[in-house]
């Protein structure tokens, strides 16, 4: 391995403008129209005009046959940096970062960063078939249980090894849909009982219908700039004290039980000068609840078998003891395809800026947005992390 | 233990039949290195040439050196299941109406981890035997099965779903006749099958063996005329709906070349049996087979081509004949794509030289009737589709892979 030198900071750079479109769970309108209604957003609330928008991040999944490039015709940009992420619950994490070196390095001065997905009728199952070359050779012949049947695997694998049980899982999906109670577009916002949870139906053993997000279509975007343009933007604005980014990490273990971030993760924290008590609340990216409980311990907040306990010491909720996926995460809102992995860090940017969509987390001055995702075989292989400060 | 197959009652006639569907049959061609290995029965993974990695799933380059000297080599099946899961949901029609399905990770002795469908009888955390088997796709998966046979193990109905086992099936032997079509009637009625029939062309000329058959329990002696079209029609209207598998065993073995030779009486009549021959069967009762591929325990499952090996290889000897199994290999291909919607499999059995009279002088070693009934029999019991019976076929299958310009001229002396 070539060993890191020490990375340059994001000093002078933020994200800002924190914009969601209210997911619907079936639309007949096009990727390029949830992706339209967002930038539309950002320009209307930051009083910006599209030419001034010079950089250009999209992460979709149904924007085909599209790519970013056709996308800047498509809503009149004319960007001098351009990217194309459609990294599924890694695209915030990995957009952010690289919006945020482009910023610095001068290559852009506003990088709207944007994500979204339609949701036909039929789109879901066509998005499974072929999602990946080893999805369609390897895993989706097989039952067809697309990453329901995928993480169903690897939730039994975790629950023999370390013992969690089906109870633990329930504390994380419980927390979260009391913090979606106030958020108005979440597909489901009455609130869960432990009951519910396990005497609902199965889907994929040991994987029940709350361990399992609603496919549905929106869309999330921010921007990010230098501080003094958000200043002079007149928006409040969110610092970028340190990310990180791993793809397929540990290739040789037989069945995920750790994402890519586990190596990385004192980077993470020594470049942001914090510990992870430090942070006032914690947003994971949440498919499935066995892998909160991974990122819990990759990310430093529990040794690796100990997520079951924590989340059993712990309140998770906004006003909790741990406040974690403040809006409610894609378990209760629903996951809108790429915009899934946007859903954390934009709700992260509203609470940092006081302007939450719904409960407020206390004094939140510090926060943790991960980011994971895209099974392509047997495991999600994208995991990024990043840590956030309020603006002093 | 898997449950016992429960012989299927009379189908109600006022019930619809349920129409087949597939699981995704799509793959990428590296990947259909698995479907060669399956339908032959075979389980073999791409290993890499350069550091002897083997992976999964199939890929362009090595994962560990970045080769692409990446080719399929038999490798040991033995593994672990380490977590299971039952999908009961699913978006595929074809498994909606199938679920609970089970599914599970294997971790391969030899390496990479495999998701596998899994036999009732595999159990997490205990060792396991992966096979690779055609799904009703025709492209290949994984199978995990428990590491020792188990009782009634061929009855599991996810195994089933992948293979052709004649048990409770009703099979129709074109010609009772030949040495192979009475051998291939007894293979079947010992292997479980519900109704033999049987087809004899001109009833009234009697056989040798006529008797032996008649003591068949479940057979049914049909009139079957494999040159004639209206016979063959009659015979698909009559019981058409009630075969499940059709085996050609029609035959017409005439030695001598093409040159040598005289006039074309002996071709056309080799084309009128062999080739017309499948091919009359085929429309007559192609269509209902594929009609009902899912069609309950006994649903239609198979269609068997009986090729000379030579199908592969002109045999000069042999030639005209050789021509003409290779025209029955071709329409068989045909056959393959215009079945499979159905989920119904051809085998294409390819055979050495017979131990009957029309290889009289032929030396040794040659295939006895028995033997191949016994190999199409187990070809069924296990799903493959591509099957080679006896030291020749075998021999020349070797050969075709290494050199085929070699084979062409030594098959001349």
């Amino acid at each position: 391995m070539i060993s890191a030198t020490t990375r340059k900071s994001y000093e002078g750079v933020v994200a800002c403008l924190p914009v969601t479109i209210p997911y619907r769970r079936y639309s007949t309108n096009s990727a390029q129209w949830w992706l339209g209604r967002a930038l539309h957003e950002l320009v209307k609330r930051s009083g910006l005009r599209p030419k001034d928008i010079d950089g250009f991040a999209v992460s979709s999944f149904t924007v085909a046959p599209d790519t970013a490039v056709g996308l800047t015709q498509h809503f009149g940009l004319s960007p001098r940096w351009l990217d194309h992420i459609p990294f599924g619950g890694a695209s915030g994490i990995v957009a952010l970062r690289r919006a945020a070196r482009a910023v610095q390095a001068g290559d852009a001065d506003i990088v709207a960063c944007v994500a979204g997905d339609t949701n036909h009728v039929d789109s879901f199952r066509k998005t499974l078939a072929t999602f990946s070359r080893f999805a369609q050779d390897a895993m989706y012949p097989y039952g067809a249980g697309g990453a329901n049947a995928s993480f169903a695997l690897i939730t039994k694998n975790y629950m023999n090894r370390y013992g969690a049980k089906r109870e633990d899982f329930a504390r994380i999906c419980i927390a979260q849909r009391e913090n979606a109670v106030s958020i108005p577009h979440a597909m489901m916002k009455k609130r869960l009982t432990l009951d519910e949870y396990m005497s609902a139906r199965p889907i994929a053993d040991p994987i029940h219908l709350f361990d399992c997000v609603m496919p549905c279509a929106g869309a999330e975007a921010f921007i990010v700039c230098r501080e003094d343009t958000a200043k002079s933007l007149n928006v409040p604005s969110v610092r970028i004290l340190s990310t990180i980014e791993r793809h397929n990490a540990y290739p040789g273990d037989p069945i995920q039980e750790r994402l890519g971030t586990e190596d990385d993760v004192g980077q993470l924290w020594s470049m942001a000068g914090l510990k992870p008590q430090d942070v006032d609340f914690v947003q994971t990216y949440d498919d499935y609840p066995v892998v909160v409980m991974m990122q819990l311990e990759d990310l430093g907040f529990c040794s690796k078998g100990e997520a079951p306990e924590f989340v059993r010491s712990h309140t998770l909720t906004n006003d909790g003891t741990f406040p974690h996926n403040t809006s409610g995460g894609q378990l209760s809102v629903g996951q809108a395809g790429a915009a899934g992995g946007f859903l954390g860090l934009v709700d992260a940017l509203r609470q940092l800026t006081a302007q939450p969509l719904g409960s407020k987390v206390p004094d939140a001055s510090a926060c943790l947005v991960s980011g994971f995702g895209m099974i392509n075989y047997d495991r999600g292989l994208s995991s990024g992390a990043a840590v956030l400060a309020r603006l002093a | 233990m898997s449950q016992p197959l429960v012989r299927p009652k009379r189908k109600n006639p006022l019930k619809r039949t349920r129409l087949p569907l597939g699981p995704q049959g799509v793959r990428s061609r590296a990947a259909h290195g698995l479907t060669a290995a399956a339908a032959e029965g075979r389980f073999a993974l791409q290993v890499c040439l350069d550091c002897q990695t083997v992976i999964y799933p199939p890929r362009d380059a090595c994962p560990s050196c970045l080769s692409a000297r990446v080719l399929f080599r038999d490798v040991d099946p033995g593994g672990t299941l380490i977590a299971e899961t039952t999908v009961r949901t699913s978006t595929e029609p074809y498994f909606r109406e199938r679920a609970p399905w089970r599914i599970g990770t294997v971790q391969l002795d030899a390496g990479p981890v495999i998701v596998a469908h899994l036999h009732g009888d595999a159990a997490e955390g205990k060792r396991v035997r992966l096979e690779l088997k055609l799904d009703k796709s025709g492209s290949a998966v994984a199978m995990a099965l428990p590491a020792k046979e188990t009782e009634h193990m061929a009855d599991d109905p996810h195994l089933r779903e992948m293979t052709c086992d004649p048990k409770f099936r009703r099979i129709l032997i074109t010609d009772g006749r030949t040495a192979v079509g009475q051998a291939m009637a007894k293979a079947f009625a010992d292997a479980g099958a519900a109704i033999v029939f049987v087809g004899v062309a001109d009833a009234w000329k009697p056989f040798p063996g006529l008797e032996s058959l008649r003591k068949i329990e479940c057979l049914e002696i049909v009139p079957l005329d494999v040159t004639d079209t209206e016979s063959i029609a009659e015979q698909a209207e009559q019981n058409g709906s009630r075969i499940d598998i059709v085996v050609n065993t029609a035959e017409h073995v005439r030695p001598g070349g093409i040159l040598n030779r005289r006039g074309l009486t002996i071709a056309r009549e080799e084309i009128d049996v062999r080739y017309l021959g499948q091919l009359r069967l085929a429309q007559a009762f192609g269509p209902i087979l594929r009609f009902r591929g899912a069609d309950g325990v006994n649903s239609a499952a198979a269609f068997v081509n009986l090729l000379s090996v030579h199908a592969l290889m002109n045999w000069p000897s042999y030639g005209s004949y050789s021509a003409t199994e290779a025209a029955c290999l071709s329409a068989a291909q045909c056959m393959r794509a215009e079945l499979r919607p159905g989920g119904v499999k051809v085998v294409n059995v390819f055979f050495g030289p017979l131990d009957t009279e029309w290889f009289q002088t032929v030396p040794p070693p040659k295939v006895m009737p028995a033997a191949l009934a016994n190999a199409v029999v187990r070809a069924l019991q296990q799903g493959v589709e591509d099957v080679f019976v006896g030291d020749v076929a075998e021999d020349v299958r070797q050969r075709l892979a290494v050199n085929p310009k070699a084979l062409e001229r030594e098959m001349a002396t």
